[in-house]
Parts: structure tokens; C-alpha cells; sequence
């Protein structure tokens, strides 16, 4: 699997861990609950352990836990749920998390140029064929009207 | 008026370019229905009964006289030679074929004008006072504040996908002219009691399915801290507006359900967070200010005796001057309003040949400036009182004088279903209707102030519910009928209608709107306008007429 990261094409070197899956080796995310539950083997696990959030997680509950998280992926059920695009305000502005935050699931290519200026660096598009629409659209716009992240 | 900037230009240069990209992959099946849906509708285009319908952003109101050539060779080129002018200021194209337009989106850029986000739930186009700058009771000229939200609510990238529309409106006034109260976020300039201006802040007012008045949720906010606040209630309704049920998505449900307390406690703690490292500098506000310096009035203007002699000499003119003008802050000038409300013509209509020489009269007579009001009509705020005699020769000749502002034949109306794909009844033929049976301009007159909204469904773009009456279609087993609402107002004592009874089908709807004037002729005090005797007699004598008769 390829995804778009700072502008570039690149591969995926993470993988997602279901509910009740074991962690297994290399890099990972989890979902909000099995971190809550899960914590000490996963600050245990070898690999770097990220995290996969939904629309109705609120990010204010990892708050304290953002330095041992390496990755923050936000997953789209649906392109017009808008929350996520606060969650990465927050993450970015208010709660200073520099690592990288990963736009997942079923958003669309034309959301990147708004994702991309509250804060989301990595897209994983639903299909690999958008990766070229992912890369195009981040530049939809060279002007801006607010500040946000970007 | 403002002026775009190089960069107000590349943004919507930019704009027109990635929705001529979006509708070229969705022709080419690369986009689906749902996500071009969602696109499209940030760019105005709605798909209805017949066709795509395009909404057409009129910023605040405010057009120039180059902007309306636009308009009316849009008309002509892509629609069936006319537009429709909304109750949010904006301007409706009925026809468009789709694969269209991107290319008339490049024909409004080209005149600094636009269609981003028109509808979609996302931030809508701000409106304000259609007399914003030149009427007697204003504490501040709202437009350079209405401009500088257009261009934070515009292409936001946090607050583009809401859980559902989200309005804004500003009034400078003492009288409320934009429905603030009836708005997602109403923004009132006040005077404080040290004298500094600022403003209240209403929340949670809306029309539709579930008309409520909005509440004040700060009574004073001070001005550099404007955008902070809104984005700061913003993020609150984007993160917990419900999603789950769009008929309750609404910012109104969220405080509803919340109470007002709760909803306050929440926007003052993340405010608190963002406000001063956000705030809104003097010299921005100044430099806007700027941007909507008076116009070179004539300071002789009221020297004139010539518009005193025609008034005398000529009792038609001095009807319209009644009927259509509005007092100006500057002796000797006239707002005058433009009525789209012709007997003959569906309210809010004008074809190209009417846009065109309306552009022409503006620059003419009012500087080359053209508003849109609240009730579907034009003004041209800047009318020198010696002109105004030509002027209304020349609206005449245009159909554009009937001298029928704020009464009975001042519908609002909205498309209804011959055009919309939500209607659940007609509402152009029915104002039609009623406009026959008060054929007599003098019983019109006599019946004086009183605002008749009328739409087509529970949706209620034609805000029925603040109508002194308010006519909503609705379907009864497939036939059209139509509930009727007394009392309601948008205006400073806003109120919502109360219905009347049960709903009248449609060969009686005209005779119902009928006996409801009478009932008011024949009970009224003297000087007793229709929205005072409903709240002073209630609505049990308007409904024991109609519902006698039927």
C-alpha cells in the first residue's frame, strides 16, 4: 500500500490491529478503546504503536498520552463527517502534536486541500488510483482567507 | 463598496478551476453522485424538478452595476432570459444545464462574484440591513464587518462539512431589518453603557421545520474579538451538532437540547482559549471601513423644489414615493425600493431586459449600486430627490414600480412546485391568485403594512413562519393544501406564527387570505396595522371567518 506523505508518495509501513487481534511486530495502531485497555503491553511493543481515531472519539481524552503515540490516523466513515477536521486543529494547534496524522477511509480526494491546512500531513486514500488526485488537489488553492494550521 | 483583491481574485479564479475539474470527473464517472453532490452544492448547484437550479452568492446584498449586466447576460446565454432574487439575498438561475456551469461560474468571476457555498452545510452567505449605511437609525454601518466574516466564513477549511447549513446575519440598526433573530448566529451592533459599539451575539435562532428564536449568548462582545468568537462556537457545533438525524442538526437543536447555559459554558471555555491570539486589529477593521466610505453625495440635494411640485401635481408618483422610497441619512436623497412584485410576474422574478436597464438607472442615478433585499425586491439606496421623478418614469415603464412595498401584494414566495423538487405545493400560481382578487391598489393601501410569506413546504425558504400571515403548502394525499399561520415577525419583536386551524385546500386558499383582511378592515383601531390587532385580538376572529365560510 502506497500513500501520500509531505507531498510524496511513499509506502505504508504501518499496520492496524483489530479489536482483538495480537499486536504482532512493526509499527501499529490501535484503536482509542484497545489503548485505554491495553496500555502496558503496548508501551511494551517493540514496534511504534499509533493510534486510530473516529469522528466521535474526542481527542481530549489522549491528551496526556500524545507523546507516546506516534501516529494518529483519522478515519473517515463518511467524507461529510466534519469532526475530524477539528480533531487535527486540536491535535495540531492546541495540543502541539508534531508526528504525523494520517487521513484514512472514505474522505475524498477534493477534501485534501482543507485537510491539509488543519493539519494532516499523510493520506491514505480509499483507492491506490487516487494518489495522483491527492497530490494534484493539495495545491487546489494558493491563497487563504484564515489562519489555521497551514 | 469593496473591491477584490489580487488574492479575493485568485481565490475564486482558483475556485472555478477545481469545480470544472470536479464536474469533468463526475461526467466521467470518477466522482460518485453522493460526493459530487456534496461538491456541487458548495458551489450552488442544486439538481431540481426540471433542472439544475444555481444560487449565485450576492455578497451582503450588494451588487454593482456591472455585476448585474452580468447577471442578465447569464439570463440570456445560459437560462431562459431571467433570475430570481432570494430572502437571503441572493440571485437564482432556474435553468442551467449542468455541464454548463463551471463555465458561467468563470463568467461571475470575471465581475468578482461567485457561488461558493450557496448551499451545502457549510457557512452560507452573510446578509445584513438592505438599508446597511444609509438609513436614519443605524449605530454602525454593519457591511464592513458583514465582509470581513465573507472572508473567514469562505473556504474555512475546519468548518466546510457541518452537520448541516449554518447562516449568519448583521444588523447596524436599531431596527432589525436582517432577521438576526431568526439566524444560526445573529450579530447586533450595540452601544455599550461606556459608549463603545460591539456587538450582541444571538445564537440558535432558525426558521424551517422548527422555527425558534435566537438567544443572546453574549450581550456585548467587544470587536477584535469578533472571529474568535464565531470560530469558537463553530468548533463547538462541529464537534457535538448532532449528525444522526438531519432534521435535528441544526445549531438551534444543539442549544435546544444543551439549554442555553450549557451551550454558553462550552463556546466561553474554548473562546477563552483562542482569544487572544486571535483577535481582529483595529487596523483591519479601519482599513475595511474604508472599503465602504459614503459615496460623493450632492450636499445641495435637498434644495431642490421640484420633487415638493410633482408630488402635488402628480398622485400616482406621490403613492409610489410613499410606498416605495425609504428616508436617507442624507437631506435630499431617497432609498428607493424596486418592487419584483408586478401582478403579473412570479414575486422575485426580473428577465434580462429589466437587469440591464436597472444597471443603467444605477449608474445614472445611485452610483452605480444595486442591493437585494430581504423580501425578494432591489433598492437603489442613493436616489437624489430631484431625480426621483425620472426615475420612476422610467421603473414604470420597466414593470418595476408598482407601488406595493411592505403590503398585502409583497409576497414572499418561493419557487414552490413548479420548480422545486421539495415542494409539496404550488406557491407562484397562488400568489398569483391573491394578487387578482387585491386587484384594487387602494384597498391594498388601506389594508397598509403586512407581510405575507408564503412557501411551498415545511422547509420554508419563504419564512412563513414570521409572516404576519404565513401560507405553507403541504400535501394531503397527493392533493395541494395549505396551512395558515397569523402573528409571526422577524422584525425586533420576533415572533413565530400561530397556526390558524386546519390546513384549507386550494381553491380556498385565496378566499381564506381574503377574509382574513376583511376581518382585519372591519375590527381594526385606528391606525391599527394587522400584526398589532393580531396580538391585541388574537387569531379567534380570523379564525371564525374562514372556518365559517368553508
Amino acid at each position: 500500500m502506497q500513500l501520500v506523505k509531505d507531498k510524496e508518495i511513499v509506502n505504508d509501513t504501518w499496520r492496524y490491529v483489530p479489536e482483538d487481534a495480537d499486536l504482532g511486530e512493526g509499527d501499529i495502531t490501535v484503536s482509542l478503546a484497545r489503548w485505554k485497555s491495553d496500555q502496558q503491553s503496548l508501551l511494551n511493543h517493540k514496534g511504534k504503536v499509533g493510534l486510530r481515531l473516529l469522528p466521535s472519539d474526542g481527542v481530549d481524552s489522549i491528551v496526556d498520552d500524545l507523546d507516546n503515540i506516534q501516529l494518529i490516523e483519522l478515519e473517515f466513515p463518511d467524507f461529510a463527517d466534519g469532526r475530524l477536521f477539528s480533531h487535527a486543529w486540536l491535535l495540531r494547534s492546541r495540543y502541539n502534536y508534531h508526528k504525523e496524522i494520517r487521513a484514512i477511509g472514505h474522505y475524498i480526494p477534493d477534501q485534501v486541500f482543507y485537510l491539509s491546512r488543519v493539519g494532516v500531513n499523510a493520506f491514505l486514500p480509499a483507492k491506490s488510483s487516487d494518489l495522483p488526485f491527492v497530490l494534484a488537489n493539495l495545491n487546489d488553492f494558493t491563497v487563504k482567507y484564515q489562519n489555521s494550521v497551514n | 463598496m469593496y473591491q477584490y483583491t489580487e488574492t479575493d481574485q485568485t481565490l475564486v479564479d482558483e475556485r472555478v478551476a477545481q469545480f470544472k475539474r470536479q464536474t469533468e470527473q463526475y461526467l466521467k464517472g470518477e466522482l460518485t453522485e453522493d460526493q459530487f453532490r456534496a461538491l456541487r452544492l458548495r458551489n450552488g448547484l442544486y439538481v431540481q424538478t426540471h433542472a439544475p437550479l444555481l444560487r449565485v452568492a450576492g455578497p451582503y446584498g450588494l451588487l454593482n452595476s456591472k455585476q448585474v449586466r452580468k447577471l442578465a447576460y447569464i439570463a440570456r446565454h445560459y437560462d431562459k432570459n431571467y433570475c430570481h432574487f432570494t430572502t437571503r439575498q441572493n440571485i437564482q438561475f432556474n435553468w442551467p444545464k449542468l455541464e454548463l456551469v463551471p463555465e458561467i461560474l468563470a463568467e461571475l468571476a470575471s465581475v468578482q462574484m461567485h457561488a461558493i457555498q450557496t448551499s451545502g452545510n457549510c457557512m452560507r452567505n452573510t446578509t445584513t440591513d438592505h438599508l446597511a449605511g444609509v438609513c436614519v437609525d443605524e449605530i454602525e454601518d454593519p457591511r464592513p464587518y458583514c465582509e470581513i466574516i465573507r472572508q473567514w466564513t469562505t473556504l474555512h477549511p475546519e468548518f466546510d462539512y457541518l452537520p448541516r447549513k449554518f447562516k449568519i446575519a448583521v444588523s447596524g440598526a436599531l431596527h432589525d431589518r436582517a432577521a438576526t433573530q431568526f439566524h444560526d448566529i445573529g450579530l447586533h451592533l450595540v452601544k455599550n453603557d461606556a459608549g463603545e459599539i460591539g456587538f450582541r451575539v444571538l445564537v440558535g435562532g432558525g426558521l424551517g421545520r422548527t422555527p425558534i428564536i435566537g438567544q443572546v449568548i453574549k450581550p456585548f462582545l467587544e470587536k477584535k474579538h469578533l472571529l474568535s468568537y464565531l470560530e469558537a462556537i463553530l468548533r463547538i457545533y462541529n464537534l457535538f451538532g448532532r449528525r444522526d438525524n438531519k432534521y435535528k442538526a441544526r445549531i438551534k437543536i444543539l442549544v435546544k437540547e444543551s439549554g442555553l447555559d450549557h451551550f454558553s459554558d462550552r463556546v466561553e471555555k474554548e473562546w477563552l482559549l483562542l482569544r487572544d491570539a486571535n483577535e481582529l486589529s483595529a487596523e483591519r477593521i479601519e482599513a475595511m471601513k474604508l472599503e465602504f466610505t459614503p459615496p460623493a453625495y450632492d450636499l445641495d440635494a435637498a434644495s431642490d423644489t421640484s420633487f415638493e411640485a410633482h408630488k402635488a401635481a402628480n398622485k400616482a408618483f406621490a403613492t409610489w414615493v410613499d410606498h416605495n422610497t425609504a428616508a436617507h441619512k442624507v437631506p435630499g436623497y431617497k432609498a428607493v425600493f424596486l418592487s419584483l412584485k408586478a401582478p403579473d410576474s412570479p414575486p422575485g422574478d426580473m428577465t434580462d431586459v429589466q437587469l440591464d436597464a436597472v444597471a443603467d438607472l444605477s449608474d445614472q442615478y445611485s452610483f452605480g449600486e444595486v442591493r437585494v433585499t430581504h423580501r425578494q425586491n432591489l433598492i437603489l439606496a442613493d436616489i437624489k430627490q430631484a431625480d426621483l421623478l425620472a426615475l420612476w418614469q422610467q421603473l414604470d415603464s420597466l414593470k418595476l414600480a408598482t407601488p406595493n412595498i411592505g403590503t398585502a401584494t409583497d409576497m414572499i414566495c418561493c419557487p414552490g412546485l413548479d420548480f422545486c423538487s421539495l415542494a409539496n405545493a404550488g406557491s407562484i400560481g397562488i400568489a398569483k391568485e391573491i394578487n387578482e382578487a387585491l386587484d384594487d391598489m387602494d384597498y391594498i393601501h388601506d389594508i397598509g403594512d403586512i407581510k405575507i410569506n408564503m412557501s411551498g413546504c415545511m422547509n420554508g425558504c419563504a419564512h412563513q413562519s414570521v409572516g404576519h400571515i404565513g401560507i405553507l403548502g403541504v400535501d394531503k394525499k397527493g392533493a395541494e393544501w395549505y396551512q395558515i399561520t397569523l402573528g409571526g415577525s422577524s422584525e425586533n419583536t420576533a415572533a413565530i406564527g400561530e397556526r390558524l386551524g386546519p390546513s384549507v385546500a386550494k381553491d380556498q386558499i385565496t378566499r381564506a387570505i381574503v377574509d382574513i383582511l376583511d376581518v382585519y378592515i372591519k375590527n381594526r383601531l385606528e391606525d391599527e396595522s394587522f400584526l398589532d390587532m393580531v396580538n391585541r385580538v388574537g387569531i379567534t376572529p380570523f379564525k371564525e371567518q374562514v372556518y365559517a365560510t368553508s
